[in-house]
C-alpha cells in the first residue's frame, strides 16, 4: 500500500512539473463543452429562400406572404428566370426555391389545382426535409383558407366532414431541443478524450524515455505500478467530471433530473473502461506515436461514431449494430441521457451499468496481465 | 535549398518505412474506418418502434392504426392495455412512440361537432429523431383524413380538390439519402486527423529525443526543416485520400459528379492546410503528449461538430459561426459536396479554395514566428 502511495506521489510531482499539460486537461474540456454545446443543434430556424413568381398576381403574393409569416422562411431573393434560381441553389446561397406557375391565380379561381414547384438543396443535411415539412404546412394552411373563403363567397354550403385531430406530446424534451440531447453526450466524449490522452501514453512514455527499466528493477510489483499510474489519472478524470458537469449545469442550465449520486457512481465505472482501454493501448505500443495513433483511430473515433452519440444505433445496418455492443460509450450514453434527461435510475439502468462494470474490470485486468508478461 | 529538403524528406520516409506497425495504422485505419462509419452515419429514421393503446377496439380505430403499419416507417412492438404501462414503455425505450386511440373514436368520427382526439406520445430525448417522427405522424394522419373525407364525400356525390398542387423536388440527393451528404464530412474528418496528427508528432518527437539539436547545428534552416519533414506526410495523406475516395465509391456509391482533377487539386490544398496546422502544433508543443492533446482537442471534435458535417452552421449562434472558420474542414466539406454531389465547378467554390490557401499561409507564418521567438529566448 505504501509503495503505491509513493508511486502516486511521484506521478503527481511529474504533473506539477508539466503545468501546460495540467492546464490542457482541466480547462480544454470546459472550452470545448461551451463551443460544441452551442454548435450542436439540428433545429432549423431560418430557411433562406428564393422565389420565382411567374404569376405576379395578388394570389401569388398572398401565397408568398404565407411563407414569410411563419417566421421560418426568409425570402432573400426574387428572381425572374429559372437560371438565376439554379445558380443561387448551386452556390448554396439559398436552401429552398419556390416556383409559382404563370396560371396560379387563374387556376385557383377556376377550381383547377394551381401548380407550385419547390426545389430544396438536399446536399446539406437534414435541413432540406425539415424545410419541406414547413413548406407543406404553409401550403396546406393557405389552401384551407382559400377554400373556405371561396365557399363563403359562392354561398355554398360546406358539407361537414370530420377529421382526426392529432394531439402530439413530446416527452422528456418538450421543446424538442437537440442541444439538451447532445450535451450529455459531449460530456461523455470529453471525459473519454481526457482519460485516453493521459493513460494511453502512461507506460509507453516511460518505455520510450527508458525509465521503465529502472522501474522494473525496483521491488515494485506490476499491479502496484499499474494502480499507482491509474489512481492519479482516475482522480484527474473525476475532477474533470465535476468541472464539466458543473459547467453543463451552469452554462446550459441543464439540470440533472435523476440522482446525482448515481450519475457520479456510473461515471466512475465508465472511467474504468476508458482508463483500461488507454492502458491497454499503452502496453501494446512500442512508441508514443503508435500509442497515439491507436488511441485516436481504434478507440476515440469508434467511440464517437458507434456509440449513438449523433447517429442513432437503431438506424445502422445489423452488422454494424453488432460492433456497437463492444463500445463502452454506447452503454454510458444510455445511462447519462437517462439520468440527466429522463430522471431514471438504477432500477432501469442496471443492465447497462453491469455491462460497463464487467467491461471495465476485464479490460483493466487484461492490461495488467499483458503488462506482467512484458516484464518477464 | 531543394536538395536539403529532399534529403530530409528521404530520411523521414526511411524512418517511417522502418516502423511497420505505424505504417499499417496510417494506411489501413483511415480506409477501414470510412467503411465501418460510412454504414453507421445516417439520420434516416426507419422502423420507428410504435406501441398502440387502442381504447376503442372498433373497425374504424383498426383502420386508423393500419395507416401506420402499412408504411415502412412504423413497426408495432407492443399493444398496451392500461394507462399504467405508458410510462414504463417510454422510460425503458421499448417504444419511441405511443398512439392512444380514445374510447369514443368511432363515435366522434361521425359526429361533426366534436373531433376525435388521438394522442401521440413521442420520446423526445433525441430531438432530431422526434422531429422526424412528428413529421411522419402528421403525414400519416393527413393521409387518413384525406381518404376518410374523400370516401365520405363520394357517398354524398360531392368532389374534393386541393386548391394548390405543391410539388417538392430535392436536388443533388433526390432520395434524401442522408449517408450521401455525410460521407464527404467523414472523408474530410479522417483526412485532417491523419495529416495533422502525423506531422505534429513526427516533429515533436525529434524535439523530445533531442535529435532536433543535431539538426539545429547543421546548416538546415527552420523552414527547410519544416517543409522537408512535412512533405512526406502530405504525400501519404494524398495517397490515403485516393484510397478513401475509391472506397467511398465502391462501398457507398458516392460517385463523383464533377471533375476528378479538380477534386485532386482541392484535396491537395486542403491537406496543405491540415499539414500547416500540424506544423503549428508541433512548434508550440514541447512534448509528444502535449502535441497529442492539442491536436486531439483542435481536430477531433471540432472537425465533426463545428464543420457543418453533422450540424448545419446556419443554425448556430453568430459567435460560434465565426469560430467555425477556424476549422479547415468546414471549407473542404463545401468543396467536396459541390464536386461530388452537385457536380459544379470552381466558379461556385473558389472563395473556399482561396480561404484554404490563406489558412495554410497564416499558420505557416505563425509557426515560423513562434519558432523564431523560442529560439531567440533560448
Amino acid at each position: 500500500m505504501k509503495t503505491i502511495l509513493h508511486f502516486i506521489k511521484k506521478e503527481f510531482l511529474q504533473f506539477r512539473r508539466d503545468p501546460k499539460m495540467f492546464g490542457i486537461i482541466l480547462i480544454a474540456p470546459v472550452f470545448q463543452l461551451i463551443l460544441l454545446g452551442y454548435a450542436a443543434n439540428f433545429d432549423v430556424k431560418t430557411v433562406h429562400t428564393a422565389v420565382l413568381d411567374f404569376s405576379k398576381s395578388e394570389m401569388s403574393r398572398k401565397y408568398i406572404e404565407a411563407y414569410k409569416s411563419t417566421g421560418y422562411f426568409s425570402v432573400d431573393y426574387y428572381v425572374s428566370t429559372y437560371e438565376e434560381m439554379t445558380e443561387l441553389i448551386d452556390k448554396g446561397k439559398v436552401l429552398a426555391g419556390i416556383i409559382i406557375d404563370r396560371n396560379f391565380e387563374k387556376d385557383i379561381y377556376s377550381g383547377k389545382p394551381a401548380q407550385v414547384q419547390a426545389i430544396f438543396d438536399a446536399s446539406d443535411g437534414n435541413s432540406s426535409s425539415i424545410a419541406a415539412g414547413y413548406a407543406v404546412g404553409v401550403t396546406k394552411l393557405f389552401s384551407q383558407n382559400v377554400s373556405t373563403e371561396f365557399m363563403q363567397i359562392k354561398g355554398k354550403v360546406i358539407t361537414p366532414v370530420n377529421s382526426v385531430n392529432a394531439e402530439t406530446r413530446v416527452w422528456y424534451n418538450p421543446e424538442l431541443k437537440t442541444r439538451v440531447f447532445m450535451i450529455p453526450g459531449i460530456v461523455a466524449l470529453l471525459l473519454m478524450v481526457v482519460t485516453l490522452i493521459l493513460t494511453s501514453l502512461a507506460i509507453v512514455k516511460e518505455k520510450e524515455i527508458g525509465t521503465l527499466e529502472q522501474l522494473i528493477v525496483t521491488p515494485i510489483k506490476p499491479y502496484q505500478m499499474i494502480l499507482g499510474k491509474l489512481i492519479p489519472f482516475a482522480i484527474l478524470g473525476f475532477l474533470s467530471v465535476i468541472i464539466v458537469l458543473t459547467a453543463m449545469n451552469v452554462i446550459f442550465s441543464i439540470p440533472v433530473k435523476g440522482s446525482v449520486v448515481f450519475l457520479f457512481v456510473s461515471t466512475f465505472i465508465y472511467l474504468l473502461t476508458t482508463l483500461g482501454l488507454g492502458l491497454f493501448v499503452s502496453t501494446i505500443s512500442k512508441t508514443q506515436q503508435q500509442a497515439m495513433m491507436l488511441a485516436i483511430f481504434v478507440i476515440m473515433m469508434p467511440m464517437i461514431f458507434l456509440s449513438g452519440f449523433t447517429f442513432p444505433i437503431e438506424n445502422m445496418p445489423k452488422a454494424i449494430q453488432l460492433i456497437t455492443y463492444i463500445i463502452p460509450l454506447r452503454y454510458f450514453m444510455v445511462i447519462i441521457r437517462g439520468v440527466i434527461l429522463k430522471g431514471i435510475g438504477i432500477a432501469d439502468l442496471w443492465p447497462e451499468l453491469l455491462i460497463l462494470l464487467v467491461m471495465g474490470v476485464s479490460i483493466l485486468s487484461f492490461s495488467t496481465l499483458r503488462f506482467r508478461k512484458k516484464l518477464d | 535549398m531543394f536538395h536539403r529538403i529532399k534529403a530530409l524528406a528521404k530520411k523521414e520516409i526511411k524512418q517511417l518505412l522502418r516502423d511497420k506497425r505505424m505504417l499499417f495504422v496510417i494506411f489501413f485505419f483511415p480506409v477501414f474506418l470510412l467503411v465501418v462509419f460510412g454504414y453507421a452515419v445516417n439520420f434516416d429514421v426507419k422502423n420507428i418502434k410504435l406501441a398502440v393503446y387502442d381504447k376503442n377496439h372498433s373497425a374504424e380505430s383498426r383502420d386508423f392504426i393500419n395507416t401506420f403499419t402499412s408504411s415502412k416507417y412504423f413497426n408495432i412492438v407492443k399493444y398496451l392495455n392500461s394507462d399504467s404501462e405508458i410510462n414504463d414503455v417510454l422510460d425503458t425505450k421499448k417504444a419511441q412512440l405511443i398512439v392512444i386511440v380514445p374510447h369514443d373514436f368511432s363515435e366522434k368520427l361521425y359526429t361533426v361537432k366534436d373531433k376525435p382526439n388521438v394522442q401521440f406520445l413521442i420520446d423526445g430525448v433525441d430531438g432530431n429523431t422526434a422531429m422526424i417522427i412528428n413529421n411522419y405522424i402528421e403525414a400519416a394522419v393527413n393521409y387518413y383524413n384525406q381518404n376518410f373525407q374523400t370516401e365520405f364525400l363520394s357517398r354524398t356525390g360531392a368532389k374534393v380538390s386541393m386548391p394548390v398542387d405543391f410539388r417538392p423536388t430535392f436536388w443533388y440527393n433526390p432520395d434524401l439519402d442522408t449517408t450521401k451528404f455525410l460521407i464527404p464530412g467523414l472523408i474530410a474528418m479522417i483526412l485532417i486527423i491523419t495529416a495533422a496528427m502525423t506531422v505534429s508528432l513526427s516533429l515533436v518527437r525529434e524535439k523530445e529525443k533531442g535529435t532536433i539539436e543535431q539538426i539545429n547545428v547543421s546548416s538546415i534552416k527552420i523552414i527547410e526543416l519544416l517543409v522537408g519533414k512535412a512533405f512526406p506526410y502530405l504525400i501519404i495523406a494524398l495517397i490515403n485520400a485516393g484510397f478513401i475516395l475509391i472506397a467511398g465509391n465502391l462501398m457507398f456509391n458516392v460517385t463523383v459528379k464533377g471533375s476528378l482533377i479538380l477534386l485532386l487539386f482541392s484535396t491537395l490544398i486542403f491537406l496543405s492546410s491540415a499539414v500547416s496546422l500540424g506544423i503549428f502544433i508541433s512548434v508550440i508543443a514541447d512534448t509528444q503528449q502535449i502535441a497529442f492533446s492539442v491536436a486531439t482537442f483542435i481536430t477531433l471534435l471540432p472537425s465533426m461538430l463545428l464543420s457543418g458535417f453533422v450540424f448545419p452552421i446556419n443554425n448556430m449562434p453568430y459567435i460560434i459561426q465565426l469560430i467555425t472558420n477556424l476549422t479547415p474542414v468546414k471549407f473542404f466539406i463545401i468543396v467536396l459536396r459541390a464536386i461530388i454531389l452537385k457536380g459544379v465547378g470552381l466558379e461556385t467554390f473558389w472563395p473556399q479554395i482561396v480561404y484554404l490557401c490563406l489558412f495554410t499561409t497564416i499558420f505557416l507564418i505563425l509557426a515560423y514566428v513562434v519558432q523564431r521567438k523560442k529560439e531567440l529566448s533560448a
